[in-house]
């Protein structure tokens, strides 16, 4: 017995994460690139959930739908002196269009012919608090790397935007 | 109608090369940094999909995850930080204005 993943609502939440990272990079507007990049990371969210990571999916609407979306917005009004200056002209690239789409394809060939090979989705289930327990016990070490980082690069960001004086 | 985990891939890829446009074509520091949030949530698809199908009880995907989101998460503050430091000697987060180390 398999489990399988509800088409229609994977459907949706496809459209919506492509869509929304279309109307980011096709927008004049920076401010409304940040909330289309909002709108990707909910949509995001919710294809964790269709993948049963509940724990990833609501991480996700916290840090990136919440921190790092607010962020940004608050650099783009620290960094901008009148309304007109966040309309910005068309920007087309020609060489970076070429190389996304070398990529593209490189990418396409290899899930059509090597994407199938994992197969059937099984019917066990990750469950939240298994997960809970292995990160305390077998990730524990790089979970405390990961909380160095962190530390870090918090230092790292509050020395690097202080005022000179 | 099934999805499989060819779906996830590929939507991911679709994401991933629509970040790696944007990271190359875009002038303001500010959209690269957002292109490249948009990588970094293709990459952690890809690996939550594939721990979804290949080692659901061991969870090892949506460790990576999470460890991505850390280092994505310390990458986008350094760089917010980064960019408002360069607009204070520039007062410009333009990328063609940072060019003071061109020869």
């Amino acid at each position: 017995m398999n489990e399988s993943v509800n088409g229609v609502a994977f459907i949706i939440l496809a459209f919506a994460s492509i869509g929304g990272a279309v109307g980011m990079l096709t927008t004049r507007n920076i401010i409304h690139a940040a909330f289309w990049l909002l709108e990707v990371m909910v949509a995001v969210g919710g294809l964790y959930l269709l993948l049963s990571a509940e724990f990833l999916a609501v991480v996700q609407i916290l840090i990136y739908a919440g921190a790092v979306s607010v962020l940004m917005l608050f650099v783009v009004m620290l960094t901008l002196r009148r309304r007109e200056d966040s309309v910005r002209p068309v920007e087309v690239s020609i060489g970076g269009g070429i190389m996304a789409a070398v990529f593209g394809t490189i990418m396409y060939v290899a899930i059509a012919r090597y994407g199938d090979r994992v197969g059937e989705m099984p019917a066990v289930v990750p469950d939240t608090a298994a997960l809970g327990e292995l990160l305390f016990t077998r990730w524990a070490l790089p979970f405390e790397v990961a909380s160095l980082v962190l530390l870090v690069a918090l230092v790292g960001a509050v020395w690097w935007s202080r005022e000179e004086d | 109608m099934t999805i499989g985990p060819s779906a996830f891939l590929g939507l991911a890829a679709v994401l991933f090369t629509l970040g790696l446009y944007g990271a190359v074509a875009r002038k303001s520091a500010v959209m690269v940094l957002m292109s490249l949030e948009l990588m970094a949530v293709a990459v952690n698809l890809n690996m939550v999909a594939l721990s979804r199908f290949v080692t659901p009880t061991e969870m090892t995907g949506q460790f990576f995850a999470i460890f991505t989101m850390v280092v994505s998460a310390a990458e986008i503050g350094l760089g917010l930080a980064l960019v408002l430091a360069i607009y204070r000697q520039t007062r410009s987060i333009e990328l063609s204005s940072i060019d003071s180390l061109k020869g």
